[in-house]
């Protein structure tokens, strides 16, 4: 391990007030730890004082009522995998999560760590984008909501502020009727990192699109919403010609970059692929 | 009962089912130091001074510099080009400059961080052109460490005669061997005892070698001891004398113990890789389609330093006419030398490089000729009787045929390769099935097994069991089983009546290196003749008669001890008659013998994506007797995984001489999920010279999967491709430039 | 410096050390339990793993903090006298090479048969997906896993 441990402190925050004066004093909290022990083992954490989070009960756990599901911050990939719930509402999530390095990962990482990181190559935030899930901050000033779409400024820039936590993210359940699309294009299919990613529902009636939303990660500063895409597409009916259309749009405002895991033109070229896939599966 | 040939189980399998086995990393000793390296930042200058910025006690510290070596600063090998510290010389980025000591492993980071070097650059090499144009020369007189030349027929005349003239040219990647333990040792080292080494290592008196001129001691002086290893592929052949020699210095300086364990970023940007090749072949067919004339041009970056280069390039030159026949043959081969990390061993030592470029070049030329890849292949095979690229005459039985037979009939090749071309027309997954046929010549090269001259032993022990003693090392490969499979069936006794001495230069003699698909055919046959010597021992003394039971070899082990002293067996290897080899014209029997393999590989290409899966493997050899065929198999499938990484996923990335993605998450090696059935099948011809009957094999895996998996890829995709690694990225590059 | 106690295949004990300290550390050079192996200390190649109250992780993800009055098993407390079936099946599938991937695979394949009894090969090659092995190409491993039967 390159990190030199005296340069850093570690303390235990057990309920939330705790956590607001860990926060007031500077520190910075921690989670599951998947994306800052990987830092720290580089030594390429910066030295700081940092709390453990895990046992605040309220950012525990998975909460559901007939108009809304709730994930604590603190769920992790493997609990959100796994809940019934989910699995027959928001798929997408499911199959994110499942696809997140693999199984022992899954077990620490959690849906808070993975916002708040903001990581454009975070597997969770397409699907959060498309099923247009709300994110709850909580600080001493008390709990505010955001969209979701809201929240990612930037490369690894958040609306979170500095005396605030993630407190969980709601999510409705009105997607019984729409196709649901997930497909993550990694390095390998286990222990991967996306290259590129996209989420999307669509419903359609008569093979007239109704609503269509569809997202991208990993070709961006943050996970994106294709917005026109999605304007050009509602009401239409699916032809070839349409998805040519929807492919050149989509590259109209992508800039994807070259970095170590791929090159940017690849990374268009495969997300028009599976924006094309998308489509004609539900055509 | 006879153990040679059934699936005894690892002999050191239960220490290391419990977490009991003791890696170096494992192993504290009172009083230890923990030792690191800090490296040069650059690729190419000269160092004009080291300063300690202020942040850390410099004074708790032990430094060692070019200046505190007691002996001389380079690593003992082939040529004596490479310094185990830089003195003001640098020749590649993270070349070792500066050794730290504490006894607070984690304290040594913060100090790395306070070192700064000055340094004066210089214009690097980076690539092989840049090598060739000698502009600038950062090596000998012309950028290169070797070259050979083979020439046989004529083949200019043959190229003029020709019906039709094919070339091409194909490109491998470097890969890092990955092996999961990274590289580690322990030293303790004063004037008074010497210095004894515990490492991680495949080859121990490789390191005795090495540290003897580094101290100026004499050879008694030094002691290397392999600790139980965690994987090597040739990573752990030539590498472990590097960091032996750091650690020993630091512990000269320090007077105490100091353990020297490299984390893995530091093992990948800092240690060997494969050489990178790129081959050019120009072939001539006759109206037959018989291949009437083969010109090669063979190159491999051997990076900064001359280390093993000549020797990969000499088996990668010895293979490249792969398992065909040509009357007139021309290779020129050369390793060449650029400002990266010295390239090194890694299972397949050249041949996976010239063998891909051959079979990718005939899968080229059926295509064009427009015939059956099968068939094509089948005419121009090398028969017996006939002579091989590298001059040597085929003597032994060849059941080449067979082995393609076999894996065209178990992967169901032609129907399928039928079948693929309708299923893939309305399918964006698009599958295909394609072919490699090879050989890989076990042991030393040439008179290499001579000059090597290795010695095994066995040894009874008072309570009459039987040790084995050799340098030959266990990595996993199954060295320890094997051994006492064999001598157990040369001593009629059982299995578990042997025990095999961890290899330590002062307890063991030279057996050699572990390498090359050696430690069964070649030093196992020695175990064998040391434990036949054993047993003319008790004949001669008449302790024991020519037909004996076990328990009479046993009391007879322990009555000669009692009665006549220390009972040992022991062999040299001498060279088979039939062997005979001409260094000047570097032509003649370069090995003693050859494995014979064809793999098939069945892939899928999604064509919106450019991902290739291979979604089945076959892997056919005739490897001689086959030893333990549990173990044989866990070879070939963990050889054709890491051929399937090279093959797909492997890639190096390079920036300014240094590998840029030197981290697990970033160098991509397959995972379960990437890896499919792999099913294995062995034709036995047993090699009378060879242990047991055997023949080397465990290289043999890294030989054929790129060119099968390309050829499968090709199939399906109706493309030529002549590089590996086969990345998504450069497959769409690749598609794109078609469809223009 | 932290006192800090937690339960190590089955013995409750009390380290001191930094809070931050990696599992995997304290593991090793606090408690000389070996057995868990360090591949690349970024959990990305699984020699690491281990079960934390009932679930597998990577210890070199894990601060000392998180574990603190929690349940840990490792390597060295799978087997009494005897290995398990789960050894012994590695044993005779060739599922051990090397050896250095083996504690993790071990754990994972532990976690694995703890949680299902009836394992498809995909359920193993997935639950499996997270440790690396460099000599053997899988197979051996989830055949280990496969034919371990229902009790690790």
């Amino acid at each position: 391990m390159r990190a030199y441990l005296p340069d850093y402190s570690f303390h235990r925050a057990k309920t939330l007030t705790e956590a607001f004066s860990q926060l007031e004093a500077g520190a910075k909290p921690f989670a599951g730890g998947t994306d800052i022990m990987v830092l720290l083992d580089a030594g390429a954490l910066p030295p700081d004082n940092y709390f453990d989070i895990l046992a605040i009960k309220e950012l525990q756990g998975i909460r559901s009522t007939k108009k809304a599901l709730s994930l604590g911050a603190l769920t992790t990939y493997s609990e959100i995998r796994n809940h019934k719930l989910i699995q027959s509402n928001f798929p997408i999530l499911c199959a994110s999560a499942r696809e997140v390095g693999a199984i022992a990962i899954q077990n620490r990482g959690t849906i808070g760590g993975n916002i708040a990181n903001s990581s454009p190559a975070a597997d969770l935030p397409p699907g959060l984008l498309v099923y247009e899930a709300q994110i709850n901050l909580i600080s001493k000033r008390g709990l505010r909501t955001l969209d979701y779409t809201k929240f990612h400024l930037g490369y690894k820039k958040n609306e979170l502020q500095k005396d605030e936590l993630i407190h969980s993210i709601t999510l409705k359940p009105e997607f019984q009727k729409h196709h649901h699309f997930w497909r993550k294009v990694g390095s390998r299919r286990s222990q991967a990192i996306s290259k590129t990613m996209i989420a999307a529902l669509a419903k359609v009636n008569r093979k007239r699109i109704e609503d269509i939303r569809i997202a991208l990660g990993s070709v961006a500063p943050t996970a994106v919403r294709c917005l026109e895409v999605e304007t050009f597409l509602k009401g239409k009916i699916l032809s070839p010609s349409t998805i040519l259309e929807a492919k050149k749009i989509l590259s109209r405002d992508l800039h994807p970059i070259d970095d170590i895991r791929s090159t940017g033109k690849y990374r268009l070229i495969v997300s028009q692929n599976m924006l094309e896939e998308f489509l004609c599966g539900i055509g | 009962m006879t153990w040679v040939g059934k699936s005894a189980l690892r002999k050191e399998g239960d220490s290391k089912l419990r977490g009991q086995a003791k890696y170096i990393d494992d192993i504290s000793l009172s009083g230890m130091m923990h030792g690191i390296t800090v490296r040069s930042p650059i690729a190419r200058g000269l160092l004009k001074k080291i300063e300690y910025l202020p942040g850390v006690n410099w004074d708790e510290f032990i430094t060692v510099t070019a200046k505190d070596i007691p002996g001389n600063n380079y690593v003992a090998l082939i040529k004596k080009d490479q310094p185990y510290l830089v003195d003001e010389k640098i020749n590649h980025p993270e070349e070792p400059i500066l050794l730290l000591a504490h006894s607070n492993k984690h304290i040594l980071e913060k100090a790395r961080s306070l070192i700064k070097f000055h340094i004066e650059s210089l214009p690097p090499v980076f690539t092989l052109e840049e090598a060739i144009k000698q502009d600038p020369i950062i090596w000998g007189t012309n950028n290169t460490f070797k070259s050979y030349a083979i020439d046989r027929g004529d083949v200019e005349s043959a190229f003029k005669d020709a019906h039709i003239l094919l070339e091409g040219t194909y490109e491998t990647g470097a890969q890092e061997q990955l092996y999961i333990e990274p590289n580690g040792v322990i030293a303790i080292a004063n004037e008074k005892e010497g210095v004894t080494i515990w490492g991680s290592m495949q080859c121990p008196y490789y390191v005795h070698k090495a540290l003897v001129p580094l101290f100026n001691l004499p050879p008694e002086k030094i002691r290397v001891v392999q600790a139980e290893t965690g994987g090597g592929f040739g990573g752990k052949e030539e590498y472990p004398s590097v960091i032996s020699g750091h650690a020993a210095l630091l512990s000269w300086k320090a007077k105490r113990p100091v353990k020297i364990i490299y984390d893995r970023m530091e093992d990948m940007v800092a240690t060997t890789k494969r050489h990178p090749s790129k081959t050019r072949i120009k072939t001539a067919f006759d109206k037959n389609h018989k291949l009437i004339a083969l010109d090669i041009d063979f190159t491999i970056d051997g990076g900064a330093y001359a280390t093993l280069s000549s020797v990969v390039l000499s088996r990668g030159t010895l293979h490249a006419s792969g398992p065909y026949f040509s009357s007139n043959i021309k290779i020129r081969s050369r390793a060449l030398a650029t400002n990266t990390p010295p390239h090194g061993a890694f299972r397949g030592f050249g041949a996976p490089q010239s063998l891909f470029a051959i079979e990718k070049h005939m899968e080229f030329c059926a295509r064009e000729l427009k015939l059956d890849p099968v068939k094509f292949r089948k005419l121009n095979f090398i028969k017996h009787g006939e002579i091989l690229g590298c001059g040597q005459l085929v003597k032994e039985k060849i059941k080449l045929n067979s082995v393609v037979e076999k894996a065209l009939i178990e992967s169901d090749f032609h129907k399928k390769r039928k079948a693929f071309v309708k299923t893939n027309k309305n399918s964006p997954i698009k599958k295909g099935i394609g072919l490699a046929v090879f050989m890989h010549g076990a042991g030393f090269t040439g008179s290499g097994e001579t000059f090597l001259a290795s010695i095994a032993a066995v040894k009874a022990t008072p309570e009459g069991k039987i040790e084995i003693l050799t340098s030959n090392t266990e990595i996993g490969q199954g060295t320890n089983t094997i051994f006492s499979q064999m001598a157990a069936d040369a001593l009629n006794i059982d299995f578990s009546d042997i025990e095999v001495v961890q290899p330590d230069t002062a307890h063991v003699p030279n057996s050699g290196p572990t390498v090359a698909s050696r430690t069964c055919m070649i030093v196992g046959k020695l175990v064998e003749q040391a434990s036949k010597d054993l047993k003319q021992k008790l004949i001669s003394a008449q302790l024991l008669k020519e037909k004996y039971t076990r328990k009479e070899f046993i009391s007879a082990c322990k009555k000669y001890i009692k009665e006549i002293g220390e009972l040992k067996g022991s062999s040299q290897y001498k060279a088979p008659s039939h062997i005979v080899w001409d260094e000047q014209k570097y032509q003649g029997d370069a090995y003693g013998t050859y494995a014979w393999a064809a793999y098939v590989a069945e892939t899928s290409t999604d064509t919106r994506t450019f991902e290739t899966t291979v979604d089945k493997f076959w892997a056919v050899q005739e490897v001689g007797k086959v030893i333990n065929p549990l173990l044989a198999k866990g070879q070939i499938i963990g050889g054709v995984a890491q051929g399937i990484g090279y093959a797909l996923y492997e890639e190096v990335i390079w920036k300014e001489g240094r590998m840029a993605n030197n981290k697990m998450s970033n160098y991509i090696m397959p995972t379960t999920l990437d890896v499919p059935e792999i099913e294995v099948h062995f034709l036995e011809l047993p090699y009378s010279y060879g242990g047991g009957g055997s023949k080397g094999l465990g290289e043999l895996p890294l030989d054929g999967p790129s060119p099968a998996i390309l050829n499968a890829m090709e199939h399906a995709l109706k493309i030529t491709l002549r590089q590996i690694p086969m990345t998504p990225e450069k497959l769409m590059a690749q598609m794109e430039e078609i469809n223009k | 410096m932290k006192k800090m106690s937690l339960t190590v295949n089955g013995k409750k004990l009390t380290v001191s050390c930094h809070p931050f300290s990696r599992l995997l550390d304290v593991l090793r050079e606090e408690l000389q339990l070996t057995g868990t192996k360090e591949g690349c200390g970024e959990g990305e190649c699984g020699a690491c793993s281990v079960m934390l109250d009932g679930k597998l992780v990577n210890s070199c993800l894990v601060p000392l903090l998180q574990v603190e009055g929690k349940k840990i098993l490792t390597v060295e407390g799978l087997a009494n006298k005897s290995l398990t079936p789960l050894q012994n099946s590695f044993m005779k599938c060739g599922g051990a090479q090397c050896g250095i991937c083996t504690p993790g695979m071990l754990m994972a394949g532990y976690a694995l048969i703890k949680k299902k009894k009836k394992l498809s090969k995909q359920e193993i090659r997935e639950g499996l997906g997270g440790n690396l092995c460099r000599c053997t190409g899988y197979s051996p491993i989830i055949k280990s896993v496969q034919n371990c039967g229902t009790k690790p």
